[in-house]
């Protein structure tokens, strides 16, 4: 299953919620200010990194550019659109919204 | 691969719209067929013809009616649109009002149901 | 066309009455549930308090769902999932629910939903 988050974790829930339902294996997708996640040096790049090991986790390369991020951190793969469409033709998709 | 869209907010307030657009693009480009685009919720409003963006940004009602031309359902759902003033009157080219039973015969009918919103 | 039963989760994660979103999505269900299709909905985070009981609406002047919630059961949608943590963290427990749910750890949820063929996020 392709887990897509697109709110920010500043925002709310959406990416801790999501780990704690996700398989391991399943990659978690992040879209929209759900990208903020990806950055370096946040409060948040340590539950990345511990999600990483044990999700694949990807960034909507669109949505890191729309924002200004040109790192993110390290283990998460950045994809442009085909790639989503690629992730999802593997996976039923889940939307935290 | 047949996919069908979810779309549960509005246009320009929310980039669920623009992100389902170049998911949808995507998909078309990679082969596959997009079935429909199901406006919900506050989707609805994707398929109000009296939208009126300035001319240097994109017009989304006519995105997803071109989209519609090419064979992509554009639907918004009866129950939804009635609520917030969505008639056949305002209705953007190429799209449909339609019930919630259509929506789930395309849950049943495609490989992947993708939802964008908020 | 397949003869096969799809698997259709809606997730519940929203708050009633402060969005549309899970009245709408209640709306959605019972749609879907008159087609033969394995249809369950799952309450999670925020969404735990669409079942709490004493919600009264009448002083919104909005209709509410809790009656239309009652009904889920005539409709066949006898699978309502919660999850665990979720009550935990509000101060609530099955007790305080409406209607009659199963209420389930995250990894079973999480088994669940990856056994669906649609998720549907409300």
């Amino acid at each position: 299953m392709l887990h897509c988050i697109n709110l920010s974790p500043f925002c709310g829930e959406s990416f801790t919620t999501c780990l704690r339902f996700a398989q391991d294996q399943d990659p978690i997708l992040l879209i929209q200010d759900g990208v903020y996640a990806a950055q370096t040096g946040t409060k948040f790049a340590s539950l990345v990194e511990s999600a990483l090991a044990k999700n694949p986790v990807f960034a909507l390369e669109s949505d890191l550019l729309a924002r200004g991020i040109t790192t993110t951190l390290e283990g998460v793969q950045v994809i442009d659109y085909d790639g989503f469409v690629g992730l999802a033709e593997k996976h039923q998709v889940n939307s935290w919204l | 691969m047949r996919f069908g869209i979810l779309l549960k907010e509005g246009p320009y307030n929310h980039q669920a719209a623009d992100t389902a657009y170049h998911f949808v693009q995507a998909a078309l480009k990679r082969g596959h067929e997009v079935e429909a685009v199901f406006l919900y919720n506050d989707g609805v409003y994707n398929a109000n013809k009296l939208m009126s963006p300035p001319q240097d940004d994109r017009h989304i009602g006519k995105r997803w009616s071109e989209l519609g031309a090419n064979g992509v359902e554009i639907l918004a759902c009866i129950a939804a649109a009635k609520r917030r003033g969505i008639t056949e009157e305002v209705l953007i080219e190429n799209a449909t009002i339609t019930g919630l039973g259509q929506l789930t015969d395309i849950a049943i009918r495609v490989d992947r149901l993708v939802t964008f919103g908020d | 066309m397949g003869e096969e039963i799809k698997k259709i989760m809606h997730v519940v994660r929203t708050a009633p009455h402060g969005t549309i979103y899970p009245y709408e999505g209640l709306e959605m269900v019972l749609i879907m549930a008159a087609y033969e299709q394995e249809i369950s909905m799952t309450f999670i985070g925020d969404g735990v308090y669409c079942l709490k009981k004493d919600q009264d609406t009448s002083k919104l002047a909005i209709k509410g769902f809790m009656k239309t919630l009652g009904v889920l059961e005539d409709y066949d949608v006898e699978k309502l999932f919660v999850d665990r943590i979720s009550l935990e963290e509000r101060g609530l427990t099955e007790e305080d629910l409406y209607v009659a749910v199963e209420v389930l750890e995250s990894p079973a949820i999480g088994k669940l939903m990856a056994q669906q063929d649609v998720i549907i996020p409300h």
